[in-house]
């Protein structure tokens, strides 16, 4: 109604059309006009990048849809075919593959980005919170299309992933058959797949478009975390910031070709050229590298916690990692925005950042994997032998004598203990001799175990202590004064160094 | 029909196995085969091309060798023009081979000589005649073999070269043989090369390395037929966008020098 109101722009058709509907006076107001902090550094080119994969994403989709079959018998040869018989269609999926991989790399950076400037503060919260909405539309779009070409590991990620939602007391079988159409991954599954896949990504250009409005709203944020105060502080976004994000966005299209052209597979897993095989499991499942944080932490939880088993805690602590970035506003209670004026913050998001590529490097691990060279240990001691047996360990190689015979078997010297009444207080008469060896040292589980607490201790008890117990720096009044100012920007605030940003 | 579909739940139910397994318990990670040796290949680089006469030579090892139990698939034998074949020669390969077609006017399939146009002919008619002729395992196909393993060109190579009697101690199962590249040590594909196995036409003497390294330069190619344009496509988008940033980025730097930022 308001933009109604405005003085229609341009003249002749553009004029005739402004007025009927307030386009051109849309765009020059929002696009053009529209005042920018002067002060943002090269990750505030991260929106435009956004952006433009989300359209890359779609353009490449639609005509790889074109040739594409969604079915089990066809999936695997009709995706090979726009390989090698449709015109530049190895352009078309590579593209639309590594956009996948880059897509997330740009997200990633966008939200480290938002974290470290504090950019999801009052009056940014629900800014952020349509962010991370769009992150999970991203996460179901991108495991679904990776399920369409059929091969190894879209069959077994997708069968080990929905087959994660069985973990849910009482409705879980019932969700795992809805989202398979039947009672194992196959046909039905790979054809609604295919559908949502083709859907959600419009659902994600609704909620950009929502994005991008309550970003207009609040403005944007800025390397300093203070407002701007007035028009010194700021410049229109065009020319300004279309020429700088053109910039950036060229050259991360440029690192993106090269990845395309010259090494297209270098995110992808190899055993995906083989077709789904659904009698033979593959030595490892893993998902793509952009779900292995979350995978990390869906695997470190293999204990039980009160009455919660491994399994369905394991699937909460995943979920609940990225819900968690639903309510990151009301955890940092820190009023100062930019990590630049918080001395104590600044150290835990680098740790954090560190923890959250651990994750990642966790995540790709087999969990009982050594970290580094294991200690043999060689135990001779009778009763010790008993506990670590009993304990369930895995030996290298384990022998002893019961009743003057030898025994190999951990199972069969397990059952004549129990039949003795034995245990690691009392050896029973008739086991004599023995020597167990295995081995022992940090392996890649216990990692995981400290890298996901680590995510959910930054989060939940890091980030509202730092808000109470952190003295921020003085703030600048404004964002001219350290541009223009130099050194006199603290002695003037220190007087109030609490100063809301 | 409801075999399939019992099998099918069975690996269903086994799918939740696994994600248990991996929540819980190690993969065989010991059993994932010796590391193969890194070769220079003529196919990498950014500007690697496909070796045309060594992937010639392949094809005939493929033809000779491998073809009787490994399909090829995704290959068309019109395809055979990007390694240098003429027309003639195509139709000749591919009518050593039959295909069934139809049905024809009368409702009948009939049986003809494959055309160029017709994709690879497979050694059996099916999955299950495959295992069932070769003691349950299925030859894989061969057609995106290099693509399929993390080791590439190197690990084909291992594997063809790799044969070797078993360590002192290391008892081979029935109907397996031992090779230490592949993942457990026991591959059910018997040696496939032996010294002067086939007759190069060039004169090229057939060992078994260089039989291996022509059949793998081949597969190279029936896993990549696009790798010469992608890289050719590639160099000049490259070099565009590195221009193209470069102006742009010298048109932000104009653009901003009287702005105090």
């Amino acid at each position: 109604m308001s933009a109604g109101n405005q003085q229609p722009i341009g003249n002749g058709l553009v004029k005739w059309i402004d007025t009927r509907l307030p386009v051109f006076s849309y765009l020059q107001k929002e696009y053009a006009e529209f005042q920018s902090p002067k002060n943002f550094n090269w990750f505030w080119n991260f929106g435009a990048i956004l952006t433009f994969m989300l359209v890359l994403m779609m353009i490449t989709g639609i005509f790889l849809a074109m040739q594409y079959q969604p079915n089990t018998e066809l999936a695997f040869d009709s995706v090979e075919r726009i390989m090698r018989d449709v015109n530049f269609g190895w352009l078309l999926r590579y593209m639309h593959a590594n956009g996948g991989t880059f897509f997330f790399i740009a997200v990633y950076i966008h939200m480290f980005r938002g974290m470290y400037y504090g950019s999801y503060k009052n009056p940014r919260e629900l800014l952020w919170i349509l962010g991370v909405v769009i992150l999970v539309l991203m996460m179901a779009t991108a495991f679904m299309g990776y399920v369409l070409p059929w091969g190894q590991m879209s069959f077994w990620g997708a069968t080990v992933i929905t087959n994660l939602f069985s973990a849910i007391p009482l409705v879980g079988d019932s969700i795992v058959t809805l989202l398979w159409g039947g009672f194992s991954v196959d046909n039905a599954t790979l054809n609604r797949f295919f559908a949502l896949h083709y859907l959600l990504p419009f659902l994600i250009f609704g909620v950009v478009i929502l994005h991008v409005i309550s970003l207009h709203v609040s403005g944007s944020n800025n390397p300093l975390g203070v407002d701007p105060k007035g028009p010194q502080d700021t410049v229109s976004f065009h020319p300004y910031y279309t020429m700088k994000d053109s910039a950036g966005l060229a050259i991360f299209v440029t690192i993106f070709a090269f990845f395309v052209f010259f090494a297209p597979n270098f995110f992808g897993e190899p055993e995906n050229y083989l077709p789904a095989a659904p009698l033979n499991t593959p030595a490892h499942i893993v998902p793509e590298w952009y779900f292995l944080p979350f995978f990390a932490i869906l695997r470190s939880i293999n204990f039980d916690i009160w009455f919660i088993e491994a399994k369905l805690g394991g699937v909460i602590a995943m979920f609940g990692a990225i819900f968690v970035l639903f309510i990151l506003p009301w955890l940092d209670k820190s009023p100062v925005r930019s990590a630049k004026f918080r001395p104590m913050y600044k150290w835990f998001f680098w740790i954090f950042l560190l923890d959250c590529l651990l994750l990642g490097w966790v995540g790709g691990k087999s969990p009982d994997d050594f970290v580094m060279k294991p200690t043999v240990v060689v135990e001779a001691e009778l009763d010790e032998i008993i506990e670590e047996a009993q304990d369930g360990r895995s030996f290298t190689s384990f022998k002893v004598v019961l009743d003057g015979k030898e025994v190999t078997s951990v199972g069969e010297f397990k059952k004549f203990i129990e039949e003795k009444g034995g245990d690691d207080d009392e050896v029973p008469a008739g086991f004599t001799e023995g020597e167990a060896v295995y081995e022992t040292g940090l392996r890649v589980i216990h990692l995981g175990y400290l890298s996901t607490f680590w995510y959910f201790f930054h989060f939940i008890i890091l980030l509202p202590l730092l808000g109470v117990f952190e003295r921020p720096k003085p703030l600048p009044k404004s964002i001219s004064e350290p541009v223009l100012g130099g050194g006199t920007a603290g002695a003037s605030a220190t007087a109030k160094p609490m100063e809301k940003a | 029909m409801g075999i399939v579909s019992n099998l099918r739940r069975a690996a269903a139910a086994t799918g939740l196995a696994a994600a248990v397994a991996m929540v819980s318990t190690a993969a065989l990670a010991a059993g994932d085969g010796k590391h193969p040796e890194k070769l220079d290949w003529q196919f990498e680089g950014l500007f690697g091309t496909v070796d045309v006469h060594s992937a010639q030579r392949g094809l005939q090892v493929y033809l000779e060798v491998c073809s009787g139990c490994h399909s090829l698939k995704q290959v068309a034998y019109r395809n055979l023009h990007a390694l240098g074949f003429t027309e003639p020669e195509i139709k000749a390969i591919a009518a050593n081979f039959d295909v069934i077609d139809g049905p024809d006017s009368e409702g009948e399939m009939f049986e003809r000589a494959a055309i160029p146009s017709d994709k690879f002919v497979s050694p059996f008619p099916n999955e299950e005649a495959a295992a069932a002729a070769n003691n349950g395992a299925n030859p894989p196909d061969l057609s995106l073999q290099v693509k399929a393993h993390p080791g590439g060109a190197n690990y084909i190579h291992a594997l063809l070269t790799g044969y070797a009697d078993a360590p002192e101690g290391v008892e081979v199962p029935e109907g397996s043989n031992y090779n230490a590249f592949f993942r457990g040590g026991f591959i059910a594909m018997p040696p496939p090369l032996f010294e002067d196995g086939v007759e190069y036409s060039d004169g090229t003497a057939a060992t078994v390395e260089q039989m291996a390294t022509d059949v793998v330069n081949f597969m190279q190619w029936t896993a990549e037929p696009e790798m010469e344009q992608r890289k050719k496509t590639g160099f000049k988008v490259v070099i565009f966008l590195i221009i193209l940033s470069a102006l742009l980025y010298a048109g932000k730097r104009k653009l901003w020098a009287n702005i105090d930022h």
